[in-house]
């Protein structure tokens, strides 16, 4: 049951033909248990909220139907409005489709009309009345519920893109004065904006003499992209710092010549191990093996 | 408003402290010229780590003042590029070419000393 039950008197109920809402409203809450079993049979029979199970779908549809008679009676759809959010949020992750939950709101408007006319069949004026009365009601309820829905999808899928964007652009540290930017997955425009704002403030924050740009990971660069990838590595020198451009694969690598990008001023190495050896040079790492070392030093004793 | 030269041992240290009009950027082109005839100094470092925008005028001069200090004998470095200048200066496609670039004052003098170590070797680079 729905904390709040306020009698508040909407518009509606004022301006509308009150009697018969009232009457409306009665009748409904009058057979309730009744109606929301036939609804929740009416559910399970056109296979919808499969996700779900059976008391599950009693316990949904009791909020729902306490939910639909207050907006009938109040005009007000707030609460439902709230409520649609909150059960989306729950249901979305189980693979709830948006088909279902309209659907389950139609069923309910069906489940309902048909009780009004095997009440009221003998009384066709009054009837008339009342599904003047309830049709728009109904309208409005279902695209609530649909509306919020759709919102709290959207909403999921806005919060996920945020995540994955934050993830897949980490600018790392390597030795003093190299990074390494692995770029993975597709980049359009707005990621590329990103990742360059992103190696630049990794170049100041980290004093950065090398960077390592590793484009193993990018299915294909378009001309867009790679002029961008051209300014990142100019806007890079500019804070002192040589980028080195790496795993351009033979696709990529045709591309660019193809679309005639600017590449002279590019300075590109086979694969990312080449580039942090070249890196390496550039900034005057030597690395050598243990084994080797220790080799070198008893020489040097033995001398 | 006028920017402060200092000297440095072998070089000059111009640090613009605010945003440059066109003709205060032409005193610091002028004084720089001659300052590194005065001293006989071997590198001159720009600091500007202070501006928020570098316009086209600004960069041609900076690109300018390089060249200059190149004929004078001289090596031109500008460091302190913020990052977010850098970005839009590339998207304007200004790109101060030819022109050495560090991330700060600390990495510039660093830069000088080992040009001008090399320099001292006789190995004469670019």
């Amino acid at each position: 049951m729905p904390a709040s039950r306020k009698r508040k008197s909407g518009p509606r109920s004022q301006n509308g033909p009150s009697g018969v809402f009232t009457e409306l409203v009665d009748h409904l809450r009058k057979n309730r248990t009744g109606l929301r079993a036939a609804w929740a049979r009416r559910i399970t029979e056109a296979q919808l909220l499969t996700a779900m199970s059976e008391d599950e779908i009693l316990t949904e549809t009791a909020s729902i139907y306490d939910n639909y008679i207050d907006v009938l009676e109040t005009g007000a759809v707030e609460a439902l409005e709230a409520y649609a959010r909150n059960l989306s949020e729950r249901i979305i992750p189980r693979g709830v489709e948006t088909h279902e939950v309209i659907g389950i709101v139609l069923l309910l408007r069906d489940v309902l009309l048909r009780s009004l006319l095997a009440t009221y069949q003998s009384r066709v004026d009054l009837l008339t009345r009342m599904l003047d009365a309830f049709e728009p009601a109904a309208r409005r309820i279902t695209v609530t519920v649909a509306a919020g829905f759709v919102h709290e999808r959207e909403r999921i899928i806005h919060q996920q893109q945020a995540a994955i964007r934050e993830l897949s652009t980490p600018v790392l540290p390597v030795r003093e004065g190299l990074l390494i930017l692995p770029i993975v997955g597709v980049i359009d425009p707005q990621r590329a904006h990103q990742l360059t704002g992103q190696l630049l403030r990794g170049i100041r924050a980290n004093r950065a003499k090398v960077v390592v740009i590793d484009v193993t990971g990018v299915p294909s660069i378009n001309s867009t992209v790679a002029n961008h990838l051209v300014l990142t590595v100019e806007a890079a020198r500019l804070l002192g710092a040589t980028a080195i451009v790496t795993g351009l694969s033979p696709e990529i690598a045709q591309t660019l010549v193809t679309i005639s990008v600017d590449l002279n001023k590019m300075h590109t190495v086979c694969d990312l191990r080449g580039g942090i050896e070249e890196a390496d040079r550039l900034l005057g790492y030597r690395v050598i093996r243990v084994d080797d070392l220790s080799e070198q030093d008893e020489q040097g004793e033995g001398n | 408003m006028q920017v402060p030269i200092l000297k440095q041992g072998q070089y000059l240290i111009a640090s613009v402290q605010a945003a440059l009009r066109d003709a205060d950027l032409i005193n610091l082109r002028d004084s720089l010229t001659e300052k590194v005839g005065t001293y006989r100094s071997r590198g001159v470092i720009v600091d500007v780590t202070a501006l928020d925008v570098l316009d086209s005028f600004a960069c041609r001069t900076l690109s300018d003042i390089a060249t200059m200090i190149r004929l004078r004998g001289a090596r031109t470095v500008i460091v302190g590029i913020q990052p977010e200048v850098a970005f839009s200066m590339v998207q304007l496609g200004l790109k101060l070419e030819g022109v050495a670039t560090a991330l700060d004052l600390e990495e510039g003098l660093e830069y000088m000393s080992r040009r001008t170590k090399r320099m001292d070797h006789g190995q004469h680079g670019k």
